[in-house]
């Protein structure tokens, strides 16, 4: 099997990368890369994402073709992707940070501000939260309901739909900090960070 | 509910800790990597090395450390001690560095914080304040802790946070080594008059320091060093003694 790691200049993704191999051994291919080809050729793709909403979608349009690539993978074709922090917020239709910002579209809703309650709730929301599993989902496989995973955001998703939502965290109000709809997956929370317990969550997405 | 972290701080000098956990059963107790999966096999819930090597020529031999350790800790990773270019700083984290800690760079020249936090973003940037009392407010020193800049602690703290500085690592210089406990004074003025999380650093004695930081000082998180080196505590039992006062914690 090969996953690709796509590597568009969205900041550091070295974690996610040692993670991936950490877990994958030699059982599985794992690549880094923006190589459209390689994209398109793998059998599921991880979409890193730090810094603002904005950049991230700035950097993947920066790269020609990578979203309609993207697309195709995910939409056209239904192969499985898997969206961390920034990279999960991007399927969103629009976001807020810095600017209003088009997003990937895959699912429909927006990105906007955590609510600070008037500075009562410190931002970004930073350390480890318990998660609370709101239905099955494959990437929970073996995780207990209120397992601790490692968040930094500022920013929460907020779908329409909130039959996709697979998990939430509590702070300030109910966060989303897990999607799944159909093949794309995502988490809010750094499954790359979050210990034992998330290297258990990478498993899964490449057991699939 | 978010927990309180408590992070383990290591020194490394030249590539190897000159302070860190001194178990008789380790087999090399100065390679960083070991140390760090000591602790984060025991629960650290972040590990952060201070890079205290002092000649230029040495200075890369960090890189390799956090190379090596980041393979194997999955857990987040601050590094500090040195930085003094977003260049710097781009090196660190491709290498597995998760987030920097910048002191003297960043008072000497704001626009280093300001360049990074918009360049890798402000989950990534923490900035170091060494502070020491001087009559009823507290001074930022630099050069560890060697040159006083006398910028006054708090406007700093504030200075930083609009500069995108994603969380403060505050430490008291009066405190530093006398395990006496935080400048919980300090502490709370800074936490209360800033919107993001601050570590708290500096004196920690015995796990009731570590419970006043959080609860007095209004500390996000409580860093120490030399408690768990000597295994004084382990950061089990730290947690467990948090947990006991009902603190929040990762157990």
């Amino acid at each position: 099997m090969n996953i690709t790691i796509v590597d568009y200049n969205s900041g550091n993704i070295r974690s996610v990368v040692n993670s991936f191999k950490e877990v994958a051994q030699n059982k599985v291919n794992i690549e880094v890369t923006s190589d459209l080809k390689k994209i398109k050729s793998s059998d599921k793709v991880i979409l890193p994402g730090q810094g603002s909403f904005k950049s991230c979608v700035d950097a993947l349009n920066n790269i020609s073709g990578l979203v309609d690539t993207l697309n195709e993978f995910t939409i056209t074709n239904k192969k499985s992707l898997f969206g961390i922090c920034v990279g999960l917020q991007m399927f969103a239709d629009v976001g807020y940070e810095e600017t209003e910002t088009k997003g990937l579209g895959w699912i429909s809703g927006k990105v906007s501000k955590i609510d600070n309650q008037n500075g009562k709730y410190k931002l970004p929301h930073i350390g480890w939260n318990q998660i609370n599993i709101v239905k099955e989902s494959k990437i929970f496989q073996n995780i207990e309901n209120n397992s601790h995973m490692y968040f930094v955001h500022s920013y929460e998703f907020i779908p329409k739909d909130k039959n996709v939502i697979s998990a939430t965290t509590d702070y300030s109000s109910n966060i989303v900090c897990s999607v799944e709809k159909e093949n794309i997956f995502g988490t809010q929370f750094h499954p790359e960070k979050s210990d034992k317990m998330g290297l258990k969550i990478i498993n899964n997405f490449i057991n699939l | 509910m978010l927990k309180n972290r408590i992070i383990p701080c290591l020194d490394v000098k030249n590539g190897r800790v000159v302070k860190g956990i001194n178990f008789v059963d380790l087999k090399d107790a100065g390679d960083p990597v070991e140390q760090a999966k000591i602790y984060s096999d025991g629960g650290a819930d972040e590990i952060c090395f201070l890079d205290i090597t002092a000649s230029n020529e040495n200075r890369d031999i960090i890189y390799d450390v956090i190379e090596k350790t980041s393979k194997k800790c999955f857990v987040p990773l601050t590094v500090g001690g040195g930085i003094r270019s977003v260049e710097d700083i781009k090196k660190l984290l491709n290498c597995g560095a998760d987030k920097v800690s910048i002191n003297t760079a960043a008072v000497e020249n704001s626009k280093v914080v300001i360049d990074s936090a918009k360049k890798f973003g402000s989950q990534c940037i923490v900035v170091a304040i060494d502070a020491k009392k001087n009559g009823d407010k507290w001074e930022v020193f630099t050069h560890g802790g060697r040159n006083n800049s006398g910028i006054d602690a708090l406007e700093y703290a504030k200075q930083m946070e609009e500069n995108g500085a994603g969380e403060l690592l505050v430490t008291s210089m009066d405190r530093d080594g006398t395990q006496v406990g935080y400048d919980i004074d300090l502490m709370s003025k800074i936490s209360t008059k800033i919107n993001i999380p601050v570590i708290a650093s500096g004196g920690v004695g015995n796990l009731d320091h570590l419970v006043d930081g959080i609860q007095s000082g209004k500390a996000s998180a409580v860093l120490a060093a030399s408690i768990f080196h000597y295994g004084k505590y382990s950061v089990k039992e730290a947690k467990e003694y948090l947990d006991s006062k009902g603190i929040p914690v990762r157990i």
